[in-house]
């Protein structure tokens, strides 16, 4: 079989799967069609990866590109779509038992969860820039009602400033794209592929500085909305937080980052254009701007829905000072976070929704001895945890240490401090949120917790999947590297 | 290839963009603002079909129509339905007043000529002269975005930026390539018409589209 047909394979299971449902409404067939097709991309991720390790290859008539980079998103976009969408149906099961979703509302959440997966894998296979954008403002369409799934006031208001501040930092994006294909067109090479990665990547060092500059600028304050980098961060804490919980768990763990591998690969054209020092000092800003926001926000938190979407905010910002150090090593290490990251909250939504579905509350001070009360439950929130505090055995310990080494390799030294001084303030705030959660005393009348079978099974596979890759990458470790070299990464 | 008529015309549709941007930053009715849009969605859709005129390209022509018809006709039709039930339609809680909306309005103007030097530099046509007015227009609409609290004005603030952007992209460069004009303009459809059905329930949920009712979630 001809690899290219993996990454065609990759966009339509979920559009397949989304049909499904439209057409016979969420039922157990459906939903494990949904699963399905989010292993489907999972798996395209793991046979693209050995044919796309020194090269890339084409599908559909140079639309879809595929090579070493789409190769690690598919595998992050499968695993926690996979994950997130296994949770979905025990998710919708309760909220369906209890007459809070109808089934009009369970279909309307399949269709758009699957179409929301075609768009993140679309946009990361996408040659051309301009359907990468198309793809990524799909992305915010198909997630609206998503986020607005409960119809109540908090989750109408999140909806509204989610869709208004996307679609406004998205349309900048659209503007630099158009500006960049004006600098494309003027390298005279024709109008054919002038937004094609690679015959950008090709011709950048002829594109009209002036011009790239205000193309770079214009691109990283767009897709920087999306990633949430501040200053434009503001819908994300209240899109995950009324969100349900498996969409939060996708929206965190692959929604911000395939944004952020979007700017990783226009980073790479305009380094060659501009010279690295440009975006590097626009990402060294905006990263260390959101870590100062996430980590502030993160000492009074009382939400920790909220709680966990400034920690996605807090990885994000990391991300970008590794995106501005730009060394092969950072990069690398980077796109393992990336993949850990995702995995870990994952874990830590899906828990946070069956704390939710328990409590009807998402407040903190609400949910006390989860670990005595529900030991599933308890070890996987604080397995989540550990994780993201970048805490061994967990992959987040190898991909930080990697990230200072490669980030202090490129004479950044100082943001590389602050980054960590900041990071020091939210390890501290989510320890001490995550202990009240964890141990304490059981309330009188808290509800019962418990997490049947099934339900279990994506949160241990999940915290699982995180300890090997804390052991060993194994054969991702090529993979990984390939790709940072791609991205222009330099040792 | 160019000729003092066509420039002229062109200059005129651009102008036509920038003036109306600018009255829509004036005006507080609702009803008004929406019919500025429409009337600017018209002069939007004249700049690929001056162009595509010009150059004898058949194919622009019909992309202008495309979007003459999505931005005067469909989206102020569905705009007119998320206003159908606001009483007074007016914008009462701007934040900022209309002098000095005007005067902003100014210096956004000289902003957006100011930034975009570099691409009149690059390619001195009378096409890509005009491009700064497509940029102000862009400023303007984030600016209109900002600074109203309805959520109908917001919208229109939002349709502003981009009708400035599709006439940056259609004077630059005469268009994006078609897939992408395409998938642009089908998104910002399905964006209006999600922002339509919040609008729709945010009146049921709380009898209006004031945005300052929209304060549960903070920190």
């Amino acid at each position: 079989m001809n690899a290219s047909w993996f990454a065609i394979a990759a966009v339509a299971a979920p559009m397949i799967a989304a049909v499904a449902v439209a057409l016979v409404g969420w039922r157990r067939g459906t939903a494990v069609g949904s699963v399905a097709a989010a292993a489907v991309v999972l798996g395209c991720g793991i046979a693209l990866g050995p044919s796309v390790l020194h090269r890339h290859l084409f599908a559909v008539d140079h639309v879809l590109r595929a090579d070493a980079m789409t190769a690690v998103m598919l595998l992050v976009i499968g695993t926690v779509s996979t994950l997130a969408t296994w949770a979905s149906i025990g998710y919708l099961d309760t909220e369906l038992a209890r007459s809070h979703t109808t089934p009009a509302r369970a279909r309307q959440y399949g269709v758009l969860v699957n179409i929301f997966i075609a768009a993140m894998t679309l946009a990361v296979l996408a040659n051309n820039l301009g359907v990468t954008w198309v793809a990524v403002e799909a992305t915010t369409i198909s997630t609206a009602f998503l986020v607005g799934h409960h119809r109540t006031r908090a989750s109408l208001e999140a909806t509204w400033k989610y869709v208004i501040i996307c679609s406004v930092g998205i349309a900048l994006a659209f503007l630099g794209t158009v500006v960049l294909y004006f600098a494309s067109l003027h390298t005279g090479h024709g109008t054919i592929g002038a937004l094609d990665i690679d015959s950008l990547t090709e011709h950048a060092a002829q594109l009209n500085p002036a011009v790239t500059r205000l193309a770079a600028g214009l691109l990283l304050l767009g897709y920087g909305t999306k990633v949430g980098l501040a200053p434009f961060h503001t819908w994300l804490a209240d899109a995950h937080s009324q969100a349900p919980a498996p969409v939060s768990a996708l929206m965190s763990g692959v929604l911000l980052s395939v944004a952020l591998s979007v700017l990783l690969r226009i980073k790479s054209v305009i380094d060659v254009a501009l010279g690295p020092a440009f975006l590097r000092i626009g990402l060294l800003t905006v990263g260390l701007l959101t870590l100062i926001v996430a980590a502030a926000l993160l000492i009074a938190q009382r939400d920790y829905k909220r709680m966990l979407a400034y920690s996605s905010l807090e990885h994000m910002g990391f991300l970008a000072v590794a995106a501005a150090a730009g060394t092969e090593l950072a990069l690398a290490a980077a796109l393992l976070h990336v993949l850990a990251h995702g995995l870990g909250k994952s874990v830590l939504f899906i828990s946070a929704g069956h704390l939710q579905l328990a409590h009807g509350s998402t407040s903190i001070a609400d949910v006390t001895a989860v670990l005595r009360r529900c030991p599933i439950l308890g070890v996987s929130l604080a397995g989540g945890l550990i994780a993201i505090l970048g805490l061994p055995p967990f992959a987040l310990f190898a991909s930080e240490i990697g990230i200072a080494r490669g980030t202090a390799g490129a004479h950044l030294a100082v943001p590389l401090g602050i980054a960590l001084a900041l990071m020091v303030i939210a390890f501290a705030a989510l320890t001490r949120h995550g202990i009240a959660m964890l141990f304490g005393q059981p309330v009188a009348n808290a509800p019962t917790l418990a997490v049947s079978r099934s339900a279990a099974v994506p949160l241990l596979v999940g915290l699982g999947a995180l300890v090997v890759l804390g052991v060993t990458t194994g054969p991702l470790t090529a993979l990984l590297r390939a790709a940072a070299s791609l991205l222009g990464g330099h040792s | 290839m160019t000729s003092p008529g066509f420039t002229t015309a062109l200059d005129l549709a651009a102008g036509a963009l920038l003036l109306l941007a600018v009255l829509i930053v004036w005006r507080r009715g609702l009803r008004g603002m929406v019919t500025l849009l429409g009337v600017q969605g018209a002069a939007l859709g004249l700049i690929p079909i001056l162009t595509g005129a010009h150059t004898g390209d058949a194919l622009l022509i019909g992309v202008g129509a495309g979007v003459l018809v999505l931005r005067a006709l469909v989206i102020p039709g569905l705009l007119v339905r998320l206003l159908a039930g606001d009483i007074p339609p007016r914008e009462t809680a701007a934040s900022v007043n209309t002098t000095a909306s005007l005067l902003a309005a100014a210096l956004l103007t000289i902003l957006a000529f100011a930034a975009s030097r570099s691409l009149v530099a690059l390619e001195p046509t009378a096409a890509v002269r005009a491009a700064p007015m497509g940029l102000a227009v862009v400023l303007l609409g984030i600016f209109v975005l900002v600074t109203r609290r309805r959520a109908l004005s917001q919208v229109v603030g939002f349709l502003l930026c981009d009708n400035g952007i599709t006439a940056v992209a259609f004077l630059l460069t005469a268009g994006v390539p078609l897939v992408v004009e395409l998938g642009a303009s089908l998104d910002v459809l399905l964006a209006v018409i999600v922002l339509q059905i919040l609008g729709g329930r945010m009146r049921v949920k709380f009898g209006g589209t004031h945005l300052d009712e929209l304060r549960e979630l903070h920190e």
